[in-house]
């Protein structure tokens, strides 16, 4: 579904992805942890297009993602639940979410409020549809922006650490709806340090560090036999 | 003048000619209209331009600013009444005053635009581009229409500028309300005081609605801004 080839990405002289290669199934719930700065969001970033590798190739459904195909790419493909929920503040929760169906895939009003509606319903705000985001809670945005990403139908489903900017109260809560998601058949990236979620959803873990991937495997074990010293380190501290 | 002000023969005399004034009157104001959606139409095109990722665009924008900026709008104004014929564009002194001035604010406007453009967080674009929106549409649909309440004081304050210094097309020799003052004061019996009085309302009169409607504007804008930073703190409470 994803194939990352050889990606070196630099920002200035800073080499911040050293030749990451990943290939994320169709269907498969990867979670992506490692210390910040250890590169996971630019590799996240690195599969719809964010950011554009300094070397190395994206495949996306068999396609290389490049400067020129990405916005159309994209568009047919992925959507992206970020760590700052960038809910659009000019529109109500309802123009958020039809926005992209209307103006992007050629929905009618009537049809993309249906397909709103619906995923407002997944996410559990169905009584928000008409109000204006900066009026919601942190974890009510967040939830928003995940109905939001869904309005687009796409197979996959970037996650940016989407808890990371919340109150620790409403974390659950976009953990709930994420959970939920995972049970069905899209592709989910999730970059996190949510260690309980990652073990309950993840097929597969990736544990990043210093820009490339140190160790990779099945939550259990991940959690429970990690080979890399660093990884042990990593998990001693955030686990205690 | 101060004498011709107090003295009832020269009002007379003035208002005997008030037809006059009036055709003027509305010469400014449609040359002020023409010109500030030929201003707002290059200010937006070039506002946009200047904020690209590509260097061509945000070079042309630089210079158009730049030379239209630094340069006099009465120097621009002879250039364009004098030069282009010279190129056989003939045009009237009135059409020279709409483009001229309208070029030159949209010089000033498209300052503005890119000011607002480049408040707007990153994480707009961004999440615009992750739902695969092309820069255009992002632009169109997402980043303008938030920059609105950001630009419209100082946008307020460069069509105040705009109206009156459409009385550059006196010096062109176009029938506007300053040209007409001008010459009916200098001509015959020289009745300076009345004309330049009444000139001087009439701008005003433009002018200052305008001018207390941006501040007004502002001011409710700032107080909203409070009220909707203490909102979702409020909702927080009541939904605990």
């Amino acid at each position: 579904m994803i194939k990352l080839c050889h990606i070196h990405k630099f920002f200035g002289a800073n080499e911040v992805l050293k030749d990451v290669n990943l290939t994320v199934n169709e269907g498969e719930k990867l979670v992506i942890i490692g210390p910040s700065g250890s590169g996971k969001s630019t590799t996240v970033r690195c599969m719809n297009g964010l950011e554009l590798p300094t070397s190395g190739q994206v495949f996306v459904n068999g396609i290389e993602l490049t400067k020129k195909n990405r916005t159309e790419l994209v568009r047919s493909t992925s959507s992206m639940v970020f760590q700052q929920f960038n809910l659009y503040p000019h529109l109500n929760v309802l123009g958020n979410l039809t926005m992209a169906p209307i103006k992007l895939f050629g929905k009618s009003r009537k049809e993309a409020e249906e397909l709103a509606y619906h995923y407002l319903e997944v996410v559990g705000l169905s009584e928000k549809a008409l109000v204006y985001p900066t009026t919601l809670s942190g974890g009510q945005q967040q939830r928003v922006a995940i109905a939001r990403a869904l309005c687009s139908q796409t197979k996959i489903i970037l996650f940016d650490e989407p808890t990371s900017a919340l109150d620790p109260e409403t974390v659950q809560e976009v953990l709930n709806v994420m959970v939920k998601l995972a049970s069905e058949s899209i592709t989910m990236v999730i970059v996190t340090h949510e260690m309980g979620f990652a073990r309950e959803v993840a097929d597969r873990v990736i544990f990043m560090d210093n820009g490339t991937i140190l160790e990779e495997g099945t939550p259990e074990h991940f959690f429970l036999n990690p080979i890399h010293d660093r990884t042990k380190q990593f998990l001693g501290k955030i686990l205690y | 003048m101060i004498e011709q002000i107090l003295s009832y023969e020269s009002w007379m005399a003035f208002f005997k000619d008030w037809t006059l004034f009036a055709q003027a009157f509305g010469v400014t104001v449609m040359v002020s209209v023409l010109a500030l959606l030929l201003a707002l139409a290059l200010g937006v095109v070039f506002g946009v331009m200047s904020t690209s990722h590509h260097a061509l665009p945000r070079f042309i924008a630089r210079g158009y600013v730049e030379t239209l900026q630094n340069t006099p709008l009465v120097l621009q104004a002879y250039v364009f009444y004098l030069a282009l014929p010279y190129i056989g564009v003939m045009i009237g002194q009135i059409s020279v005053g709409i483009y001229a001035v309208g070029i030159y604010h949209g010089a000033y406007i498209a300052e503005v635009v890119r000011a607002g453009i480049q408040s707007i967080p990153k994480g707009q674009a961004e999440a615009a581009a992750s739902q695969g929106f092309t820069y255009v549409q992002t632009m169109r649909w997402i980043i303008l229409p938030q920059t609105i309440k950001i630009i419209l004081p100082p946008l307020v304050n460069q069509m105040v500028n705009l109206i009156k210094n459409t009385s550059v097309i006196a010096l062109i020799g176009g029938t506007d309300l300053m040209n007409r003052t001008n010459d009916w004061a200098t001509t015959g019996e020289c009745i300076y005081g009345p004309p330049f009085l009444v000139c001087g309302i009439l701008y005003f009169l433009l002018c200052f609605p305008l001018a207390t409607w941006g501040r007004n504007y502002e001011e409710r804008l700032k107080r909203r801004d409070i009220q909707s930073t203490d909102k979702p703190a409020a909702t927080e409470e009541a939904a605990s």
